[in-house]
């Protein structure tokens, strides 16, 4: 494969697509809802009405409104229809051809698609991610070929740290910093690891990513790859996924054939294989010591950093480790240029956000937003309030992150502000709550996630996780005291600062946060001491003295 | 090889590179208690006891698994890490059934030891009196999961010391437990040597001797009655 041969295949697909192309979503959620049979009952109508020359039912990823699948969108007419059934499918055909579309039309300029930038999913919803040629026709690989032939690894590191890119995973870390670490770190043997291994309640970013555009993050490792000076990359995505899975093994022989993995990259000296490991189910595991352990086949419990993996990580050389949407960035980063991405977001959050917007809230789905948006934005005019009563809260960050109230919607959204409001950015989970929700309730529900996924290696989490799920339990049954409060808050201390990984660091953040914002709730619960109810304790004391 | 100078609690100190804090409080003569840390075999930072706090760093350091760096300023027991420290040990004994009245190991405990260290005398957390099962399936051992505080000694002292790899942990969270061989009883495990470093690894009575525990001890009532009657009968022996 060379250039010539690359924009070869971008030119032959693109002409073969010239027609109208009807998008069928056949992500996880619209498949839950019966995508495929709405996408065959499609392609017998063009069958049925001969409209195979002009008209091509395509299959594809994500289109991000996920409350209203399955989706269907016709290009390039960028008509959106919603909540299509089997039987409305073939009427969604009959209108190219002087019928009507019975389904719903959606709105491709209301403000859910219009607010967003897509970078990381501009693929996703209009390629078929089981087809390498549709990628390459939307100039796929070719970041990869620039990278490879106008870059030096040193410029690619370069590249990245000017983007002002930060980890997608939550931690926000500097991508830069981390690439230049582990392409400075001595050593033969490195390693590229993609975490997939999502798992924050309410998010769904990553699974989107890898099921609507898998060589997107192939793309990404490969470059990542000839960055650091590593030969072999894994991609670690839970079993949960098995779509994702599947498409990526798909992807890896399709990109294998085309010699854009495997050895002598694009007639370069550069190899780079890429391996599918599975997630047997632990929440730790996203956690990169314990991923790297899973990967070697140990129990996937974290160690003690340093050493930091970009040092010693997977069978102890120095590793690479980046979050899925951290990868799919890449791409789009050497094609554009470092100072076009540093141009998007706030001064120290730079780019755009993928967020899965769910709770009590009209548009529920996928968004990517540039960094910097306030929350007001994302929650009242992209996802539509709720649909009725008030926001309450919104929580992002997951397990790891806080509730931020209603008061301080006009929060933007980048790592330090989120931060500073004692929440986190997260991997972007953000689930919307009405005057309905009890906010212990939330907390109560975030610790015994943590306390179910705690791996049990240190006392802090193992214990505390437990200790303050039962606190939870006995305030929300109007059984504990103001003593039993106080020590909740104390041990959540002592877990945030003495936990060994991040999970139990970040485990009291839901408690903190609602304790500092609805402390009233909290107090609402408590149990009155019975020599209170009605007494003073002082008339209550003589009573008692009084009486035999 | 160089050598780093630091201070703990104080205390100036040298040390060779790559000595870990809780090495340099040791030479330096300042107490840090610590659980999962057993002298000869790896380190795991997981009982979070010998947290220690340095001067221009925001996270407590576990000491054992710390590496020593120049002009290092180590605190080892401010208020706030005897807190912590009396907590961790609190939660330790709400998770398990650690009741050293009947416990083999009263008095040669090093829970009872830090207990006492960290000046806990009670519990603030509730109780879980968890039924986790004890194993005494082997000839010359037992293994009370009650008493466990999965501190993993033992799964350390087999593996890197004795090389039979017997022990590992099983399950997660609030349900970990010490597993034997492919999850079998104790004393069907192959591997066993029956050499009993876990035994010594151990720092509380969960893995013991058999014929240690307070329920085997043998009353001996015959023995009082020839007390008494000693010298009324002349006889001295028996």
């Amino acid at each position: 494969m060379d250039w010539a041969e690359l924009l070869e295949i971008a030119e032959t697909e693109k002409h073969r697509q010239r027609g109208i192309r009807v998008h069928c979503c056949t992500s996880t959620g619209c498949r839950a809802a019966n995508s495929l049979d709405v996408m065959r009952n499609m392609q017998n109508a063009v069958e049925d009405a001969n409209l195979g020359d002009r008209v091509e039912v395509v299959g594809v990823g994500c289109m991000g409104f996920c409350g209203r699948g399955p989706l269907v969108q016709v290009d390039p007419e960028e008509l959106l229809y919603e909540e299509v059934t089997p039987e409305t499918a073939s009427s969604i055909i009959d209108a190219l051809h002087g019928g009507e579309a019975t389904p719903i039309q959606g709105d491709v300029h209301h403000p859910f698609f219009s607010r967003q930038m897509k970078i990381v999913r501009q693929h996703s919803g209009k390629l078929d991610p089981e087809r390498i040629e549709d990628y390459i026709a939307a100039g796929g690989y070719q970041g990869l070929y620039k990278a490879l032939y106008d870059l030096t690894p040193a410029d690619v590191v370069d590249e990245i740290t000017r983007s002002g890119l930060r980890g997608r995973g939550g931690g926000g870390y500097p991508t830069g910093l981390k690439w230049a670490t582990v392409g400075k770190m001595p050593g033969d043997q490195k390693y590229v690891i993609c975490n997939g291994d999502e798992g924050d309640p309410g998010a769904f970013m990553d699974r989107s990513v890898l099921e609507s555009d898998p060589h997107l993050i192939l793309e990404g490792m490969a470059i990542a790859g000839y960055a650091i000076g590593a030969n072999h990359g894994y991609i670690y995505v839970r079993a949960e996924y098995p779509l994702a899975i599947q498409r990526l093994q798909k992807a890896i022989q399709q990109a294998k054939k085309y010699g854009l993995l495997g050895s002598q990259i694009f007639d370069s000296a550069f190899d780079f294989k890429i391996d599918i490991r599975i997630g047997a189910g632990a929440f730790v595991c996203g956690e990169e010591t314990a991923l790297i352990h899973s990967i070697e086949g140990a129990r996937g419990n974290p160690r003690p950093r340093p050493p930091y993996p970009a040092e010693s990580g997977l069978w102890h050389c120095p590793t690479l480790i980046n979050n899925v949407e951290t990868l799919a960035n890449i791409s789009a980063i050497i094609k554009g240029g470092a100072d076009w991405y540093a141009g998007i977001g706030t001064e120290t959050s730079k780019g755009t956000k993928i967020f899965a917007l769910t709770g009590k809230i009209r548009n529920n789905g996928l968004i990517e937003v540039p960094m910097g948006i306030t929350l007001r934005e994302i929650v009242e005019e992209m996802g539509g309030g709720v649909p009725d009563g008030m926001v309450k809260a919104v929580q992002t960050g997951g397990p790891s992150g806080g509730c931020i109230p209603a008061t301080l919607l006009d929060t933007p959204v980048d790592y330090d502000s989120l931060m500073k409001v004692g929440s986190m950015m997260g991997s972007g989970g953000m689930v919307v709550m009405d005057h309905e929700t009890s906010m212990v309730e939330v907390a109560r529900f975030y610790m015994e996630f943590c306390r179910g996924e705690t791996c049990g290696k240190c006392v802090p989490c193992r214990t505390g996780t437990v200790q303050l799920y039962s606190l939870l339990n006995k305030l929300v049954n109007r059984q504990a005291t103001q003593a039993d409060l106080d020590t909740m808050e104390a041990l959540c201390y002592m877990v945030k600062e003495t936990s060994l990984c991040g999970l139990g660091m970040t485990a009291p953040n839901p408690v903190l946060s609602t304790l500092r914002y609805f402390k009233e709730e909290y107090d609402a619960l408590l149990q009155t001491p019975a020599y209170l109810n009605g007494h003073s304790v002082q008339s209550d004391a003589i009573a008692s003295s009084v009486s035999p | 090889m160089s050598v780093k100078t630091l201070t703990i609690d104080g205390t100036a100190i040298a040390i060779e590179e790559g000595a870990t804090i809780l090495q340099a409080a040791k030479e330096a003569g300042v107490p840090i208690p610590t659980l999962c840390h057993l002298e000869g075999v790896s380190d795991v930072g997981a009982c979070r006891l010998c947290l220690v706090e340095v001067k221009g760093i925001n996270k407590l350091l576990p000491a054992c698994v710390t590496e020593v760096a120049e002009g290092m300023n180590i605190q080892t027991n401010t208020e706030k890490l005897q807190t912590y420290r009396r907590m961790t040990v609190e939660l330790l004994f709400a998770e398990g059934n650690h009741v050293c009245s009947v416990c083999v190991a009263n008095n040669n405990c090093e829970l009872q030891d830090v207990a006492v260290q960290v000046g806990m005398d009670h519990s603030r957390f509730t109780y879980r009196f968890p039924d986790r099962g004890v194993d005494i399936s082997h000839k010359q051992f037992g293994i009370d999961h009650n008493r466990c505080i999965l501190c993993t000694r033992c799964v350390r002292v087999c593996d890197e010391v004795e090389g039979a790899h017997v022990w590992d942990v099983a399950q997660r969270g609030a349900a970990c437990y010490i597993v034997s061989g492919l999850n079998q009883p104790w004393g069907e495990v192959d591997a066993c040597t029956s050499c009993g470093k876990c035994v010594d690894a151990c720092p509380t009575g969960a893995i013991f001797r058999k014929g240690d525990t307070t329920a085997e001890k043998v009353g001996d009532r015959a023995k009082l009655e020839f007390l008494v009657t000693a010298r009324e009968q002349q006889q001295w022996t028996r």
